[in-house]
């Protein structure tokens, strides 16, 4: 079998008619939120498009993204892109290992050096570089590597975007994002833990299709992280009449009302759970009942309590009213002390009180 | 910084220090005040001065025909923002927590358009209360830098909550953590500046109807 | 999923309507004036028009059911149906495991995912020159 070269090329030897391409094509449009004209446009740039050589690296993680791409069932139509690209190296799905597996990278990062596709999930030790290795290769000695051959690189999930659970306070291991190592490529974030399967794929295809996709001031592509969940969620008309679940078992829990009182943080979170949804579309946590834990923002695992609502403070703030109660009890008792013996004395004094005695301010 | 970091820094110390600010701050005030003392006031009384007290914590809360009819636009004016701020502030689901979470007590709020629709009309009649002070003559010349602080300060959080619930411009939690920033803002200057009156005005209220209701006059 | 679906969890859509019905039957309706002035086609990518199921069953309601109905085998069934109001098609696209991947409405006279594509004739012709030199 010859070896395919573009993106089409590889569909059609997989079988994939020309109408299920097309049909492949709408999905993507109608994923990526595209007018139904631009299929035309999305396919003849995927006809052109060379099939892309891949290198996956995985570095500190846990494998979850990696099984969010490859853990739906049967053939569907968003993995179908997976199968077209050329994947190089992935040292989990890969059927060599060792010299092998580490030959094959090379291979790949000779053969079309400048060109491939990087793809990391996990964040990078900057600490002991013992703490992650690959073949004995730190992550970062790796990562600088093989990102300087890349034509871009992508960072599927929140530890390789943002450093993610090994981030988290107090970071034992120094785990930093491949955005903070690496300056001089173009970086597509793909944060959530993990990413929707479609949306790992659709970032493929946009990569494919139309070059880098525009990003928003994390990183992230607009087409899938444009949109806040609070925005599109279902539940936001409960919101919007006041209608709460007050706790996991109330009544209004029940009836499906809003969670934000429970600590949904679907207002300050984007990403496209409520849209494009999980396990092919079925629902997302909000839909099964549980507020969003705010997964594909910046440091999510320590922003506050998973289960206070957004706009509480999360210190003790009836406390802090109670010291300060008292402190300014003391203050107060000593202010109004010195002020009434001042006037006590200019009474004294027969002083007059001027204006500029009775205004406290300025 | 991440915009996370930010907000989790405007929620947690940067709130606690604000509400220790605040508390302290008005405890201190108020305080200031009723120890001040005042001279006993050896003449007869003529009336009660608890009656002309509370008559007039009544009385100077509605608008009067003549001072209507002198400046209607700042009554009005006044009564829509101070009403707006009361319905932002105290019947907003998101807030109401926050007061729950600082002093355990809650109550029910209002759908989240009504509170939508009030802060607009809030910020339209600050605005409104702003050009009227630039046009006209004597409020201009009565005003100094400290009113306009006031009026930064309290529309504030009024313009950035505004922008937070409807997200634009910025990522939800930066404009989340703006918006809190700016409340802080405004709860650490209020005991220090006019805007101690929300404390301070029924006890002033009362002290002057007081004195009159002692001397058996309204005031 | 039976078990699933035995848990009593009282779901109420009480969620208030869209109001998008009306908008997107206009926007049908410019688009067929359009296709029959001049030819140009349209399609509507339903997915991006947020509306409640009660919506959606009445915009089913009101298309009906026209003369064609096609089925489309290719990576899993897609239903091609033309609607009561000549020249607008419904389409549904769903993958192998039977879920929606698109909802389209077309402004056409025949969806062009219907005909048979021009890349795929060379592959035909050489199938038939297969099976005619292994029949003689």
């Amino acid at each position: 079998m010859n070896k395919p070269v573009t993106v089409a090329d590889a569909l059609r030897l997989g079988g994939v008619t020309r109408r299920g391409f097309l049909k492949y094509c709408s999905a993507i449009a109608s994923l990526m939120a595209l007018p139904p004209a631009s299929v035309s446009v999305i396919a003849a740039a995927l006809e052109k498009a060379r099939r892309p050589s891949v290198i996956w690296l995985s570095f500190q993680e846990c494998t979850g993204c990696t099984e969010s791409l490859t853990r739906s069932h049967a053939a569907t139509v968003e993995d179908l892109i997976f199968n077209a690209i050329s994947l190089d190296y992935h040292h989990t799905l890969q059927a060599a290992s060792g010299d092998a597996a580490e030959a094959a990278r090379e291979a790949a990062m000779h053969d079309n050096y400048g060109n491939y596709l990087l793809v990391v999930d996990g964040s990078i030790p900057t600490g002991n570089p013992g703490y992650s290795t690959i073949a004995g290769i730190s992550n970062k000695d790796m990562l600088l590597e093989v990102a300087a051959g890349a034509a871009a690189i992508v960072s599927v999930g929140s530890c390789a975007a943002f450093g993610g659970i090994p981030h988290a306070d107090p970071n034992p291991t120094g785990a930093v994002s491949v955005a903070d190592l690496i300056k001089d490529k173009p970086i597509i974030n793909v944060p959530g833990c993990p990413p929707i399967p479609a949306v790992i794929t659709g970032v493929l295809v946009q990569y494919l299709t139309f070059g880098l996709p525009q990003l928003d001031h994390l990183g992230r592509p607009v087409a899938f992280y444009g949109q806040s969940i609070h925005d599109r969620c279902y539940r936001r008309p409960f919101y919007d009449k006041g209608l709460f679940a007050e706790s996991f078992d109330d009544e209004g829990a029940k009836k499906g009302w809003c969670l934000y009182k429970v600590g949904c943080k679907g207002p300050t979170t984007y990403n496209a759970c409520a849209t494009t949804k999980w396990n092919n579309g079925t629902s997302f946590p909000i839909e099964a009942g549980h507020p969003c834990l705010g997964c594909s923002e910046p440091d999510f695992w320590d922003a506050g309590s998973f289960y206070k609502a957004l706009s509480t403070p999360t210190g003790s703030i009836g406390a802090t009213a109670v010291y300060a109660a008292g402190a300014g009890l003391l203050a107060g008792a000593a202010l109004g002390a010195v002020q009434r013996s001042r006037k006590n004395a200019a009474i004294r004094k027969h002083e007059k009180i001027g204006i500029d005695d009775l205004t406290q301010e300025s | 910084m991440t915009d996370t970091d930010f907000l989790l820094l405007v929620r947690g110390p940067l709130f606690d220090a604000a509400t220790f600010i605040l508390c302290a701050g008005i405890v201190v005030r108020i305080l200031a005040i009723l120890l001040m003392g005042r001279k006993k006031n050896l003449a007869e009384p003529r009336g009660s001065a608890v009656t002309g007290g509370f008559g007039t914590m009544l009385r100077r809360s509605l608008p009067d025909a003549g001072t209507f009819h002198r400046s209607g636009f700042t009554v009005i004016a006044g009564y829509v923002f101070h009403i707006g701020l009361f319905v932002v502030i105290f019947l907003f689901v998101p807030h109401i927590l926050v007061f729950e979470r600082a002093i355990g007590l809650s109550w029910s709020g209002l759908p989240s358009n009504i509170v939508d629709a009030t802060t607009v009309v809030t910020i339209i009649a600050l605005v409104a209360v702003l050009i009227h002070r630039f046009t006209d003559p004597v409020k201009r010349m009565l005003s100094t830098f400290h009113d306009y602080l006031v009026w930064v300060v309290t529309i504030l959080p009024l313009v950035t909550g505004y922008l937070a619930f409807h997200r634009i411009g910025m990522s939800g939690p930066a404009m989340l953590a703006i918006h809190i920033l700016s409340v802080e803002l405004l709860m650490v200057l209020l005991p220090f500046t006019k805007l101690s009156h929300a404390f301070t005005l029924w006890m002033a209220r009362w002290y002057n109807g007081a004195v009159a209701g002692y001397k058996g006059v309204r005031s | 999923m039976n078990r699933l679906e035995s848990i009593p969890v009282d779901v109420q859509n009480t969620a208030s309507l869209t109001g998008n019905l009306l908008p997107l039957l206009h926007e049908l309706h410019h688009a067929l004036q359009t296709y029959a002035a001049t030819g140009a086609t349209h399609s509507i990518d339903l997915n991006s028009l947020p509306m409640a199921p009660e919506e959606d069953a009445q915009l089913e309601q009101l298309l009906g059911g026209g003369e064609v109905r096609a089925q489309l085998q290719a990576l899993g069934n897609s239903e091609i149906t033309e609607t009561a109001i000549p020249g607008v098609w419904r389409v549904t696209h769903r993958n192998a495991d039977g879920a929606v991947v698109a909802r389209l409405l077309e402004i056409t006279d025949c969806p062009a995912i219907l005909k048979t594509q021009h890349q795929d004739l060379a592959d035909g012709v050489q199938r038939l020159e297969t099976l005619i030199s292994e029949g003689s």
